[in-house]
Protein backbone atom coordinates (compact mmCIF):
# COMPACT_ATOMS: atom_id res chain seq x y z
CA UNK A 1 0.00 0.00 0.00
CA UNK A 2 1.28 3.42 -0.97
CA UNK A 3 -0.32 5.74 2.14
CA UNK A 4 -0.36 2.92 5.16
CA UNK A 5 2.59 0.53 6.12
CA UNK A 6 0.84 -1.58 9.04
CA UNK A 7 3.93 -2.86 10.88
CA UNK A 8 1.75 -4.97 13.39
CA UNK A 9 -1.11 -6.66 11.99
CA UNK A 10 -4.31 -7.59 13.98
CA UNK A 11 -3.90 -10.11 16.76
CA UNK A 12 -6.13 -9.70 20.08
CA UNK A 13 -8.83 -11.83 17.72
CA UNK A 14 -6.35 -14.72 17.35
CA UNK A 15 -5.09 -14.84 20.88
CA UNK A 16 -8.38 -14.73 22.50
CA UNK A 17 -8.12 -18.42 21.20
CA UNK A 18 -5.57 -19.14 23.50
CA UNK A 19 -6.56 -16.06 26.32
CA UNK A 20 -6.55 -17.32 30.09
CA UNK A 21 -4.20 -20.06 30.88
CA UNK A 22 -2.83 -18.34 33.68
CA UNK A 23 0.76 -18.97 33.68
CA UNK A 24 2.36 -16.02 32.67
CA UNK A 25 4.02 -13.46 35.04
CA UNK A 26 2.37 -11.50 37.69
CA UNK A 27 2.94 -7.86 36.19
CA UNK A 28 4.00 -6.09 39.43
CA UNK A 29 6.67 -8.98 40.53
CA UNK A 30 9.21 -8.15 37.50
CA UNK A 31 10.24 -4.20 38.18
CA UNK A 32 7.88 -1.82 38.57
CA UNK A 33 5.73 -2.70 42.07
CA UNK A 34 4.51 0.73 41.57
CA UNK A 35 3.00 0.67 38.52
CA UNK A 36 0.90 -1.60 36.32
CA UNK A 37 2.00 -2.61 32.87
CA UNK A 38 0.79 -5.27 30.96
CA UNK A 39 1.38 -4.89 27.32
CA UNK A 40 5.27 -5.87 28.13
CA UNK A 41 4.67 -9.39 29.77
CA UNK A 42 5.15 -12.15 27.99
CA UNK A 43 3.00 -15.10 27.21
CA UNK A 44 4.04 -18.42 29.09
CA UNK A 45 2.46 -20.47 26.12
CA UNK A 46 4.09 -18.66 23.40
CA UNK A 47 7.11 -18.41 25.37
CA UNK A 48 7.12 -22.38 25.85
CA UNK A 49 5.15 -23.78 22.91
CA UNK A 50 3.04 -25.62 24.68
CA UNK A 51 -0.28 -26.63 24.12
CA UNK A 52 -2.85 -24.25 24.94
CA UNK A 53 -4.90 -25.00 28.15
CA UNK A 54 -7.80 -22.65 29.02
CA UNK A 55 -8.33 -23.09 32.69
CA UNK A 56 -10.48 -20.59 33.40
CA UNK A 57 -13.21 -22.35 30.86
CA UNK B 1 -11.93 2.81 18.30
CA UNK B 2 -8.27 4.13 17.17
CA UNK B 3 -5.82 5.79 18.64
CA UNK B 4 -2.93 8.55 16.50
CA UNK B 5 -0.18 10.42 17.74
CA UNK B 6 2.77 11.54 15.96
CA UNK B 7 6.46 11.57 17.33
CA UNK B 8 9.75 12.55 15.28
CA UNK B 9 7.83 13.14 12.15
CA UNK B 10 5.82 9.39 12.18
CA UNK B 11 2.58 9.25 11.89
CA UNK B 12 1.06 6.17 13.66
CA UNK B 13 -2.39 4.88 13.96
CA UNK B 14 -3.00 1.77 16.48
CA UNK B 15 -6.01 -0.10 15.88
CA UNK B 16 -7.06 -0.53 19.65
CA UNK B 17 -9.52 -3.68 19.33
CA UNK B 18 -7.55 -5.69 16.92
CA UNK B 19 -4.29 -4.47 18.07
CA UNK B 20 -2.59 -3.47 14.76
CA UNK B 21 -0.61 -0.89 14.34
CA UNK B 22 0.08 1.36 11.27
CA UNK B 23 2.59 4.22 10.19
CA UNK B 24 0.41 6.52 7.59
CA UNK B 25 1.37 9.24 6.02
CA UNK B 26 0.46 12.88 7.23
CA UNK B 27 -2.64 13.14 4.11
CA UNK B 28 -3.77 10.17 5.69
CA UNK B 29 -3.40 10.63 9.21
CA UNK B 30 -5.14 14.03 8.76
CA UNK B 31 -8.31 12.05 6.69
CA UNK B 32 -8.24 10.04 10.20
CA UNK B 33 -9.00 13.41 12.06
CA UNK B 34 -12.98 12.83 10.22
CA UNK B 35 -13.12 9.15 10.77
CA UNK B 36 -14.20 7.69 14.06
CA UNK B 37 -15.94 4.47 12.72
CA UNK B 38 -15.82 2.32 9.24
CA UNK B 39 -18.78 4.12 8.26
CA UNK B 40 -17.31 7.48 8.19
CA UNK B 41 -14.88 5.95 5.17
CA UNK B 42 -17.71 6.09 2.82
CA UNK B 43 -18.30 9.34 3.25
CA UNK B 44 -15.81 10.40 -0.05
CA UNK B 45 -17.25 13.94 -0.69
CA UNK B 46 -16.34 15.14 2.83
CA UNK B 47 -12.86 14.08 2.96
CA UNK B 48 -12.84 15.95 -0.80
CA UNK B 49 -14.15 19.18 0.30
CA UNK B 50 -11.96 19.09 3.25
CA UNK B 51 -8.53 18.12 1.61
CA UNK B 52 -9.48 18.64 -1.83
CA UNK B 53 -7.61 22.15 -1.67
CA UNK B 54 -4.33 20.76 -0.18
CA UNK B 55 -4.04 17.49 -1.85
CA UNK B 56 -4.71 15.87 -5.24
CA UNK B 57 -8.13 14.06 -5.29
CA UNK B 58 -6.63 10.79 -6.46
CA UNK B 59 -4.32 10.20 -3.57
CA UNK B 60 -7.53 11.12 -1.36
CA UNK B 61 -9.37 8.76 -3.01
CA UNK B 62 -6.42 6.08 -2.81
CA UNK B 63 -6.00 6.84 0.78
CA UNK B 64 -9.74 6.53 1.71
CA UNK B 65 -9.23 3.01 -0.55
CA UNK B 66 -6.58 1.36 1.26
CA UNK B 67 -7.90 2.46 4.43
CA UNK B 68 -11.38 0.90 4.00
CA UNK B 69 -9.06 -2.30 2.99
CA UNK B 70 -7.50 -1.95 6.08
CA UNK B 71 -10.60 -1.82 7.85
CA UNK B 72 -12.08 -4.59 5.60
CA UNK B 73 -9.02 -7.01 7.28
CA UNK B 74 -9.86 -5.96 10.51
CA UNK B 75 -6.99 -4.02 11.09
CA UNK B 76 -9.28 -0.48 11.67
CA UNK B 77 -12.04 0.27 13.48
CA UNK B 78 -12.22 -3.51 14.73
CA UNK B 79 -14.87 -3.72 16.90
CA UNK B 80 -14.64 -4.35 21.15
CA UNK B 81 -15.34 -8.18 21.42
CA UNK B 82 -13.71 -8.46 24.74
CA UNK B 83 -16.51 -7.33 27.69
CA UNK B 84 -17.25 -11.20 28.18
CA UNK B 85 -14.01 -11.96 29.01
CA UNK B 86 -13.40 -10.11 31.96
CA UNK B 87 -12.16 -11.46 34.91
CA UNK B 88 -13.30 -13.02 38.56
CA UNK B 89 -13.26 -16.61 37.01
CA UNK B 90 -9.77 -17.70 37.99
CA UNK B 91 -11.39 -19.86 40.91
CA UNK B 92 -9.54 -18.77 43.64
CA UNK B 93 -6.11 -19.20 42.60
CA UNK B 94 -3.29 -17.48 44.01
CA UNK B 95 -0.36 -17.88 41.85
CA UNK B 96 2.20 -15.03 43.41
CA UNK B 97 3.57 -13.82 46.85
CA UNK B 98 5.12 -10.58 47.71
CA UNK B 99 6.78 -11.73 50.75
CA UNK B 100 7.39 -8.83 53.29
CA UNK B 101 10.95 -10.76 54.87
CA UNK B 102 11.61 -7.40 57.11
CA UNK B 103 9.83 -5.16 58.18
CA UNK B 104 12.96 -2.78 58.36
CA UNK B 105 15.74 -1.41 56.28
CA UNK B 106 19.02 0.05 56.23
CA UNK B 107 18.58 2.96 54.78
CA UNK B 108 16.41 6.06 54.98
CA UNK B 109 15.47 7.06 51.45
CA UNK B 110 12.67 9.56 52.11
CA UNK B 111 10.24 8.80 48.96
CA UNK B 112 9.78 4.97 50.45
CA UNK B 113 6.20 4.12 50.70
CA UNK B 114 7.25 1.58 53.19
CA UNK B 115 7.42 4.40 55.71
CA UNK B 116 11.03 3.44 55.69
CA UNK B 117 10.52 0.04 56.49
CA UNK B 118 7.77 -0.04 58.26
CA UNK B 119 4.68 0.01 56.45
CA UNK B 120 2.99 2.45 59.81
CA UNK B 121 3.31 0.16 61.84
CA UNK B 122 5.86 -1.93 63.80
CA UNK B 123 9.60 -3.06 61.99
CA UNK B 124 9.54 -6.69 62.27
CA UNK B 125 11.51 -9.87 60.69
CA UNK B 126 9.74 -12.89 58.78
CA UNK B 127 10.10 -15.66 60.97
CA UNK B 128 11.22 -19.33 58.59
CA UNK B 129 7.81 -20.31 59.97
CA UNK B 130 5.65 -17.97 58.79
CA UNK B 131 7.67 -18.22 55.39
CA UNK B 132 7.37 -22.31 55.39
CA UNK B 133 3.65 -21.35 55.94
CA UNK B 134 3.38 -18.91 53.01
CA UNK B 135 5.00 -21.49 50.58
CA UNK B 136 2.19 -24.02 51.82
CA UNK B 137 -0.06 -21.57 51.20
CA UNK B 138 0.78 -20.72 47.74
CA UNK B 139 1.19 -24.03 46.79
CA UNK B 140 -2.30 -25.29 48.09
CA UNK B 141 -4.07 -22.25 46.45
CA UNK B 142 -2.28 -22.47 42.86
CA UNK B 143 -4.20 -25.16 42.46
CA UNK B 144 -3.38 -26.41 38.70
CA UNK B 145 -0.83 -23.40 38.29
CA UNK B 146 2.47 -24.62 37.11
CA UNK B 147 4.74 -21.12 37.44
CA UNK B 148 4.56 -19.87 40.78
CA UNK B 149 6.30 -16.25 41.50
CA UNK B 150 7.96 -15.42 45.26
CA UNK B 151 8.76 -12.07 45.32
CA UNK B 152 11.27 -11.71 48.35
CA UNK B 153 10.66 -7.60 49.48
CA UNK B 154 10.52 -5.50 52.75
CA UNK B 155 11.65 -3.15 53.72
CA UNK B 156 14.60 -4.86 53.08
CA UNK B 157 14.84 -8.62 52.44
CA UNK B 158 18.42 -8.79 52.85
CA UNK B 159 18.22 -7.88 56.66
CA UNK B 160 16.59 -10.92 57.51
CA UNK B 161 18.99 -12.79 54.93
CA UNK B 162 19.01 -16.01 56.57
CA UNK B 163 14.68 -16.61 56.74
CA UNK B 164 15.36 -16.15 52.78
CA UNK B 165 17.50 -19.36 52.67
CA UNK B 166 15.36 -21.34 54.45
CA UNK B 167 12.22 -20.03 52.50
CA UNK B 168 14.00 -21.43 49.61
CA UNK B 169 15.15 -24.41 50.76
CA UNK B 170 11.87 -25.48 51.99
CA UNK B 171 10.31 -24.23 48.61
CA UNK B 172 12.53 -25.97 46.55
CA UNK B 173 11.48 -29.22 48.49
CA UNK B 174 8.26 -28.83 48.42
CA UNK B 175 7.98 -27.65 44.38
CA UNK B 176 9.03 -31.01 43.29
CA UNK B 177 6.18 -32.74 45.55
CA UNK B 178 4.11 -30.80 43.62
CA UNK B 179 5.40 -30.14 40.19
CA UNK B 180 5.65 -26.70 40.33
CA UNK B 181 8.48 -24.39 39.26
CA UNK B 182 8.42 -21.34 41.63
CA UNK B 183 10.24 -18.02 40.17
CA UNK B 184 12.29 -16.13 43.17
CA UNK B 185 12.78 -12.81 42.97
CA UNK B 186 14.94 -10.54 45.15
CA UNK B 187 14.19 -6.97 45.23
CA UNK B 188 17.51 -5.00 47.52
CA UNK B 189 19.01 -1.69 47.80
CA UNK B 190 22.18 -3.41 47.70
CA UNK B 191 23.84 -1.81 51.06
CA UNK B 192 24.12 -5.93 52.00
CA UNK B 193 25.54 -7.05 48.85
CA UNK B 194 28.41 -9.18 48.81
CA UNK B 195 30.20 -12.06 46.86
CA UNK B 196 28.65 -14.53 49.19
CA UNK B 197 25.23 -12.97 48.51
CA UNK B 198 25.83 -12.75 45.12
CA UNK B 199 26.69 -16.29 44.95
CA UNK B 200 23.48 -17.45 46.47
CA UNK B 201 21.04 -14.91 44.51
CA UNK B 202 22.54 -15.65 41.18
CA UNK B 203 22.16 -19.41 41.93
CA UNK B 204 18.48 -19.12 43.45
CA UNK B 205 17.03 -15.85 42.21
CA UNK B 206 15.52 -15.74 38.61
CA UNK B 207 15.13 -12.26 38.56
CA UNK B 208 16.68 -9.33 41.00
CA UNK B 209 15.69 -5.87 41.43
CA UNK B 210 18.27 -3.44 42.22
CA UNK B 211 17.34 -0.28 43.68
CA UNK B 212 18.82 3.06 42.96
CA UNK B 213 17.63 6.21 41.15
CA UNK B 214 20.83 7.10 38.75
CA UNK B 215 22.89 10.13 39.20
CA UNK B 216 24.74 10.40 42.45
CA UNK B 217 23.73 13.65 43.29
CA UNK B 218 19.75 12.51 42.61
CA UNK B 219 20.58 8.91 44.86
CA UNK B 220 21.94 10.43 47.47
CA UNK B 221 19.16 12.93 47.91
CA UNK B 222 16.26 10.65 48.43
CA UNK B 223 18.06 7.55 49.19
CA UNK B 224 19.96 8.49 52.12
CA UNK B 225 21.92 6.11 54.83
CA UNK B 226 20.60 5.89 59.00
CA UNK B 227 23.57 8.15 59.57
CA UNK B 228 21.89 10.54 56.58
CA UNK B 229 24.81 9.92 54.09
CA UNK B 230 24.52 8.90 50.50
CA UNK B 231 23.95 5.68 49.18
CA UNK B 232 25.46 5.33 45.88
CA UNK B 233 29.22 4.93 46.15
CA UNK B 234 28.26 2.26 48.44
CA UNK B 235 26.39 0.36 46.07
CA UNK B 236 26.44 0.92 42.58
CA UNK B 237 30.05 -1.13 42.45
CA UNK B 238 28.30 -4.01 43.74
CA UNK B 239 25.39 -3.73 41.48
CA UNK B 240 27.41 -3.31 38.40
CA UNK B 241 29.24 -6.58 39.71
CA UNK B 242 25.62 -8.56 40.04
CA UNK B 243 24.75 -6.90 36.51
CA UNK B 244 27.78 -8.51 34.97
CA UNK B 245 27.65 -11.82 36.81
CA UNK B 246 24.68 -12.65 35.59
CA UNK B 247 25.10 -11.83 32.30
CA UNK B 248 23.42 -8.35 31.90
CA UNK B 249 20.04 -10.38 32.23
CA UNK B 250 17.31 -11.15 34.43
CA UNK B 251 17.46 -8.36 36.78
CA UNK B 252 17.07 -4.96 36.42
CA UNK B 253 17.90 -1.65 37.87
CA UNK B 254 15.05 -0.23 39.30
CA UNK B 255 14.60 3.57 40.13
CA UNK B 256 12.11 6.55 40.96
CA UNK B 257 11.55 9.46 39.58
CA UNK B 258 10.47 12.52 41.62
CA UNK B 259 9.42 16.60 41.33
CA UNK B 260 12.99 16.85 42.36
CA UNK B 261 14.50 15.00 39.10
CA UNK B 262 12.39 15.87 35.95
CA UNK B 263 14.93 15.57 34.18
CA UNK B 264 14.68 11.84 34.88
CA UNK B 265 15.56 10.53 31.40
CA UNK B 266 19.68 11.81 32.81
CA UNK B 267 19.23 9.04 35.22
CA UNK B 268 18.27 6.71 32.91
CA UNK B 269 21.03 7.42 30.61
CA UNK B 270 24.03 7.67 33.53
CA UNK B 271 22.69 3.95 34.59
CA UNK B 272 22.98 2.69 30.66
CA UNK B 273 26.47 4.74 30.84
CA UNK B 274 27.49 2.96 34.33
CA UNK B 275 26.80 -0.87 32.25
CA UNK B 276 23.13 -1.22 32.30
CA UNK B 277 21.01 -2.92 30.44
CA UNK B 278 18.05 -3.41 31.92
CA UNK B 279 16.64 -0.60 33.44
CA UNK B 280 13.03 0.60 34.88
CA UNK B 281 12.77 4.32 36.20
CA UNK B 282 9.22 4.91 37.75
CA UNK B 283 7.52 8.04 38.77
CA UNK B 284 7.06 8.31 42.48
CA UNK B 285 4.21 7.28 44.61
CA UNK B 286 4.03 9.65 47.01
CA UNK B 287 1.32 11.39 49.71
CA UNK B 288 -0.81 14.43 48.36
CA UNK B 289 1.18 17.30 49.28
CA UNK B 290 4.80 16.05 49.87
CA UNK B 291 7.26 18.29 48.18
CA UNK B 292 8.66 15.62 45.63
CA UNK B 293 5.18 14.10 44.53
CA UNK B 294 4.65 14.82 40.85
CA UNK B 295 1.81 17.61 40.03
CA UNK B 296 0.10 17.59 36.54
CA UNK B 297 1.90 20.78 35.90
CA UNK B 298 4.99 18.55 35.35
CA UNK B 299 3.69 16.46 32.65
CA UNK B 300 4.60 18.45 29.72
CA UNK B 301 8.46 17.70 30.87
CA UNK B 302 8.17 14.20 31.84
CA UNK B 303 6.68 13.46 28.25
CA UNK B 304 9.24 15.38 26.79
CA UNK B 305 11.79 13.58 29.22
CA UNK B 306 10.31 10.21 27.79
CA UNK B 307 10.48 11.42 24.27
CA UNK B 308 14.44 12.29 24.71
CA UNK B 309 14.74 8.50 26.48
CA UNK B 310 13.03 6.80 23.60
CA UNK B 311 15.41 8.99 20.85
CA UNK B 312 18.21 8.13 23.07
CA UNK B 313 17.42 4.18 23.18
CA UNK B 314 17.50 4.15 19.16
CA UNK B 315 20.24 6.25 18.82
CA UNK B 316 22.10 3.72 21.15
CA UNK B 317 20.84 0.65 19.91
CA UNK B 318 22.29 2.01 16.24
CA UNK B 319 25.80 2.07 18.11
CA UNK B 320 25.66 -1.52 19.48
CA UNK B 321 25.47 -0.07 22.89
CA UNK B 322 21.54 -0.50 23.46
CA UNK B 323 19.59 -1.09 26.56
CA UNK B 324 16.04 -2.76 27.22
CA UNK B 325 13.82 0.18 30.00
CA UNK B 326 11.01 -1.81 31.13
CA UNK B 327 8.17 0.42 30.39
CA UNK B 328 9.12 0.78 26.43
CA UNK B 329 9.14 -2.95 26.56
CA UNK B 330 6.43 -4.18 24.62
CA UNK B 331 5.92 -7.02 22.74
CA UNK B 332 4.25 -6.45 19.38
CA UNK B 333 4.37 -9.61 17.65
CA UNK B 334 2.20 -11.37 20.36
CA UNK B 335 2.36 -10.81 24.17
CA UNK B 336 0.18 -11.17 26.61
CA UNK B 337 -3.81 -12.87 25.64
CA UNK B 338 -6.79 -10.77 26.31
CA UNK B 339 -7.72 -11.39 29.72
CA UNK B 340 -4.14 -10.77 31.19
CA UNK B 341 -4.49 -7.81 29.43
CA UNK B 342 -8.38 -6.82 30.82
CA UNK B 343 -7.82 -7.56 34.11
CA UNK B 344 -4.44 -6.10 35.08
CA UNK B 345 -1.58 -6.70 37.51
CA UNK B 346 -3.67 -9.68 39.82
CA UNK B 347 -3.65 -8.10 43.22
CA UNK B 348 -5.85 -8.75 45.47
CA UNK B 349 -6.46 -11.80 43.01
CA UNK B 350 -3.77 -13.96 42.34
CA UNK B 351 -1.36 -11.90 43.71
CA UNK B 352 -1.12 -11.21 47.68
CA UNK B 353 1.72 -9.82 49.86
CA UNK B 354 2.46 -11.33 53.09
CA UNK B 355 3.63 -9.25 56.02
CA UNK B 356 6.87 -10.64 58.32
CA UNK B 357 3.11 -11.73 60.74
CA UNK B 358 2.07 -13.61 57.89
CA UNK B 359 -1.00 -11.50 57.38
CA UNK B 360 -2.42 -11.44 53.93
CA UNK B 361 -2.88 -7.79 51.61
CA UNK B 362 -4.02 -7.52 48.36
CA UNK B 363 -0.59 -6.25 47.43
CA UNK B 364 2.65 -4.83 48.89
CA UNK B 365 1.43 -1.13 48.14
CA UNK B 366 -1.56 -1.64 50.96
CA UNK B 367 0.33 -3.33 53.12
CA UNK B 368 -0.21 -1.06 56.64
CA UNK B 369 -3.98 -0.38 55.57
CA UNK B 370 -5.58 -3.42 58.02
CA UNK B 371 -9.08 -2.98 56.60
CA UNK B 372 -7.84 -4.70 53.49
CA UNK B 373 -5.99 -7.68 55.48
CA UNK B 374 -7.22 -10.63 53.58
CA UNK B 375 -6.50 -13.38 56.16
CA UNK B 376 -3.38 -15.05 57.06
CA UNK B 377 -1.33 -17.53 55.40
CA UNK B 378 -1.86 -20.38 58.56
CA UNK B 379 -5.74 -20.06 58.36
CA UNK B 380 -6.34 -18.88 55.03
CA UNK B 381 -8.41 -16.13 53.03
CA UNK B 382 -10.99 -15.05 55.77
CA UNK B 383 -14.43 -13.96 55.06
CA UNK B 384 -13.32 -10.34 55.11
CA UNK B 385 -10.84 -11.48 52.68
CA UNK B 386 -13.23 -13.04 49.88
CA UNK B 387 -14.73 -9.86 50.27
CA UNK B 388 -12.10 -7.74 49.24
CA UNK B 389 -11.09 -10.63 46.81
CA UNK B 390 -14.53 -9.89 44.93
CA UNK B 391 -14.14 -6.45 44.66
CA UNK B 392 -10.83 -7.07 43.53
CA UNK B 393 -11.71 -9.34 40.46
CA UNK B 394 -14.66 -7.23 39.72
CA UNK B 395 -11.86 -5.33 38.78
CA UNK B 396 -11.44 -5.40 35.32
CA UNK B 397 -11.04 -2.33 32.43
CA UNK B 398 -14.65 -2.79 31.79
CA UNK B 399 -15.39 -1.97 35.37
CA UNK B 400 -13.44 1.10 35.60
CA UNK B 401 -15.61 4.29 33.62
CA UNK B 402 -11.78 5.60 32.72
CA UNK B 403 -10.58 2.76 31.10
CA UNK B 404 -13.61 1.70 29.40
CA UNK B 405 -13.21 4.28 26.88
CA UNK B 406 -9.12 4.59 27.11
CA UNK B 407 -7.03 3.81 24.05
CA UNK B 408 -4.32 2.34 26.34
CA UNK B 409 -6.38 0.15 28.24
CA UNK B 410 -4.85 -3.12 26.48
CA UNK B 411 -1.47 -2.27 27.06
CA UNK B 412 -1.95 -1.13 30.82
CA UNK B 413 -4.90 -3.50 32.12
CA UNK B 414 -6.70 -0.46 34.18
CA UNK B 415 -3.56 0.81 36.10
CA UNK B 416 -2.46 0.05 39.58
CA UNK B 417 -5.38 -0.58 41.74
CA UNK B 418 -3.39 0.74 44.85
CA UNK B 419 -2.13 4.23 43.44
CA UNK B 420 -5.96 4.26 42.56
CA UNK B 421 -7.42 3.86 46.21
CA UNK B 422 -4.52 5.89 47.75
CA UNK B 423 -6.01 8.83 45.24
CA UNK B 424 -9.74 8.54 44.88
CA UNK B 425 -10.36 6.24 47.65
CA UNK B 426 -11.89 3.88 44.85
CA UNK B 427 -9.81 0.86 43.37
CA UNK B 428 -11.98 1.46 40.61
CA UNK B 429 -11.16 4.90 39.93
CA UNK B 430 -7.51 5.16 38.40
CA UNK B 431 -4.79 7.95 38.94
CA UNK B 432 -5.51 10.30 36.36
CA UNK B 433 -1.61 11.66 36.64
CA UNK B 434 -0.66 8.04 36.28
CA UNK B 435 -2.95 7.24 33.00
CA UNK B 436 -1.00 9.96 31.68
CA UNK B 437 2.70 8.84 31.94
CA UNK B 438 1.05 5.23 30.70
CA UNK B 439 -0.17 6.48 27.54
CA UNK B 440 3.18 8.31 26.69
CA UNK B 441 5.29 5.23 27.75
CA UNK B 442 2.77 3.11 25.19
CA UNK B 443 3.54 5.95 22.56
CA UNK B 444 6.68 5.79 22.89
CA UNK B 445 6.97 1.97 23.35
CA UNK B 446 4.98 1.64 19.90
CA UNK B 447 7.30 4.86 18.41
CA UNK B 448 10.44 3.04 18.83
CA UNK B 449 8.90 -0.40 17.65
CA UNK B 450 7.13 1.48 14.46
CA UNK B 451 11.27 2.71 13.75
CA UNK B 452 13.10 -0.65 14.17
CA UNK B 453 10.17 -2.44 12.23
CA UNK B 454 10.92 0.44 9.09
CA UNK B 455 14.92 0.27 9.67
CA UNK B 456 15.20 -3.53 9.39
Amino acid sequence: MKHIHTIKPASFAKILQRAGCGECQTSCQSACKTSCTVGNQICENSRINKPVVNTRA
Amino acid sequence: MIHKFSMNSMFIVMDINSGAIHTVDEMTYKLLEHAHSRADLDNTRMFLETYGGEYPEADILSAIEELKEAAGGGALFAPDIYEGYTGGKNGGIVKALCLHIAHDCNLRCKYCFAGKGAYNGERGLMSADVGRAAIDFLIERSKGRRQLEVDFFGGEPTVNFDTVKEIVSYARRREVEYEKNIRFTLTTNGVALDDSLMDYVNRHMRNVVLSADGRKSVNDRMRTTLGGGGSYDAIMPKFQKLADSRGQENYYIRGTYTRENLDFAEDVKHLADMGFRQISMEPVVAEKGADYALREEDLTELFRQYEILAEEMLKREQEGRGFNFFHFTVDLDGGPCVIKRLTGCGAGMEYLAVTPEGDLYPCHQFVGQRHFIMGNVFDGISDNGARIRKAFSACSVYAKPGCKSCWARYYCGGGCAAAAYFQSGDILSPYSLACELMRKRIECAVYINAVKVLTT
